[in-house]
């Protein structure tokens, strides 16, 4: 792997901690208003600052990182889940169902354009949390579909499998303790891009105002209260800890995904 | 022959399958509102009459489909006297229904609107060749080079960065520290340059890799040795005939490109204030819960974004015959 790979690790690692230690990182309450410190700049007492309603900025980037790490998280494991559950059963069972399946559904999600699909769902049920991330699974599962798919329909020709199959081994047997192994591998680069997919997703949902509703720590609302003119030219920092910080994450998880994708695939590694 | 025939027909089959699809899926959208369009728009205080008169002129007084699953009675089958069949009529007579608050037509309202978006994302995807052409050629040439490790890390940049942070970034150094131009709005003719540099910088990051490895790619083959042994400046070798056949790829990405920039100005628009079709869905739409006009701009944008990558499939097959179905 290179060198990038392992400073996307080493970022996703902080990221990670972060989120999960944010109560004992966070120097202030994230919501705890102080109309007497509106728009202060970066200090010893609040290190990014504060923002338009005097809350503390770096405690509300910590807390934006468990936002987008819980909804990061949950849209991965569920959207690979369907996913990679429907992609499997298309594979294997070819013929009509993989027609429909592979040749249709997926077809209509991949030809809708992602995010537009995530706000037509999101203005149609109300913004939240729950919808948010139902959104972001209803966009995401048919990434790892077609992956599963494909891995499928490799590996169910392999000889261990036509054995497995000779043995009298059920379709589900095959299917999870012989196929699912051995295809596991672009899944998890899959997940990894999935991760910076669903983390930015979510970032521009609350930025657009369809996401997590103020005054939860959303980095992406926070970019939208700090993009006015007066509050760039007056406290260009509200803008860019939490900039930087969803730059970070996003950058972090596709340095992985695009480490390992090499790493897994050595034809690509000389590119 | 035959084969080609079959396959055209295959996909416009496939096609309009997606379209009718993304059609129903917009009209049933709806359906999805808590509580009902009418109480949302009208308010809690609305009389049994408002509601039955805004209901009326707007067809919603009609079941939502063909039939319907109640819990008590079970399948209850409604006829085609439904909400599903009066959108699709409208849908095919260029009719998209009124909107649930100015009362204007849909599409007059859309239409308004569609040419500042197209205009944005035009004008991202020159900015986007404008950067990626020179950038690609230059890491593509100097292969390993401190040129071509810069250009790699401004495209990975370019990738990971979101349009959102991009575009207040960039407003914040050239509106409010440089004061070049004006931070939202269109009124001068210069006020397109930022937006459509936010909307082109994914775009141009992801040019400049391909063109880069399309670059390094080209400068194996055979031809370009010839060119270079028959005396050719390497300007030469580079501009004529490198770049030629290395950009073949590039001229397909672009066509699927337009479609992604037409659904990404939503971002951008809100950024600056750019009155397009983007805006027009987020704020008159979402915003002020006119579900008519959304379901109009999401049926826009998503018929426009199938279309544009349709036509560039179907061109990119035309140029290059290697390209089969698989």
């Amino acid at each position: 792997m290179n060198r990038l790979t392992y400073i996307g690790i080493a970022i996703a690692v902080i990221f990670i901690l972060t989120a999960i230690f944010a109560s004992f990182i966070a120097t202030h309450d994230v919501t705890a208003q102080n109309l007497a410190m509106r728009y202060a700049a970066p200090s010893a007492a609040h290190w990014f600052g504060t923002d338009a309603l005097g809350r503390d900025v770096f405690s509300r980037v910590v807390f934006g990182a468990r936002i987008s790490l819980e909804v990061g998280i949950i849209v991965v494991v569920v959207s690979s889940t369907i996913g990679i559950f429907i992609g499997a059963v298309a594979g294997f069972y070819g013929g009509w169902v993989d027609k429909i399946l592979s040749g249709y559904i997926f077809n209509v999600f991949l030809a809708f354009p992602g995010l537009l699909l995530a706000i037509a769902l999101v203005a149609f049920l109300g913004a939240g949390l729950e919808k948010l991330i139902l959104a972001l699974c209803v966009i995401g599962w048919v990434g790892y579909a077609r992956v599963m798919r494909g891995q499928v329909l490799k590996v169910r020709e392999y000889d261990f499998v036509q054995a497995a199959r000779a043995l009298g081994a059920s379709d589900g047997r095959i299917l999870f303790t012989h196929i699912l192994p051995n295809a596991i591998q672009p899944l998890i680069v899959q997940a990894s891009l999935g991760m910076a997919g669903a983390v930015l997703s979510e970032a521009s949902l609350s930025f657009l105002g369809l996401g997590i509703p103020p005054p939860a720590p959303s980095w992406g609302t926070m970019i939208e209260e700090a993009r006015g003119f007066d509050v760039l030219y007056n406290a260009p920092h509200v803008l860019i800890f939490p900039g930087i910080a969803i730059a970070l994450t996003v950058l972090a998880f596709n340095f992985i995904g695009d480490g390992l994708r090499e790493y897994l695939d050595p034809k690509q590694r000389k590119r | 022959m035959k084969y080609k025939t079959l396959n055209f027909a295959r996909q416009t089959a496939l096609l309009l399958l997606v379209v009718w699809t993304v059609v129903s899926l917009v009209t049933l959208l709806i359906e999805l509102v808590p509580g009902d369009p009418a109480t949302a728009i009208l308010g809690d205080q609305a009389t049994t009459e408002q509601i039955a008169n805004f209901n009326e002129k707007h067809g919603l007084g009609k079941p939502a489909f063909f039939f319907a699953y109640t819990g008590e009675k079970g399948f209850v089958w409604h006829g085609a006297d439904n909400r599903y069949l009066d959108y699709w009529k409208g849908v095919l007579t260029g009719d998209l229904g009124n909107s649930f608050r100015t009362d204007r037509p849909v599409l007059n309202m859309i239409l308004e609107r569609y040419p500042s978006t197209i205009k944005l994302a035009v004008a991202a995807l020159i900015v986007a060749v404008g950067i990626a052409v020179p950038l690609g050629v230059l890491a593509g040439t100097n292969k390993g080079s401190l040129i071509d490790n810069a250009s790699s890390f401004i495209a990975l940049l370019g990738i990971s960065l979101p349009t959102f942070v991009i575009g207040p970034f960039l407003v914040y150094i050239f509106a409010v520290k440089l004061r070049w131009f004006s931070p939202t709005g269109s009124a001068n003719p210069e006020d397109i340059i930022l937006p459509a540099v936010t909307l082109g910088a994914a775009l141009s990051a992801i040019l400049t890799r391909m063109i880069r490895s399309s670059v390094i790619e080209e400068l194996g083959e055979d031809y370009v040795r010839t060119a270079r042994a028959k005396g050719l400046s390497e300007r030469k070798v580079i501009y004529k005939h490198v770049l030629k056949n290395g950009l073949i790829p590039v001229v397909t990405i672009l066509g699927l490109q337009l479609g992604v920039l037409l659904a990404g100005a939503i971002i951008t628009e809100k950024i600056f204030s750019w009155q397009g079709l983007g805006l027009l869905l987020l704020e008159d739409g979402i915003g002020k819960r006119d579900y008519r006009l959304v379901q109009g701009c999401v049926l826009v944008i998503s018929v426009t974004y199938i279309l544009a990558n349709s036509l560039t499939d179907l061109v990119y097959r035309w140029l290059d015959p290697r390209i089969r179905l698989s």
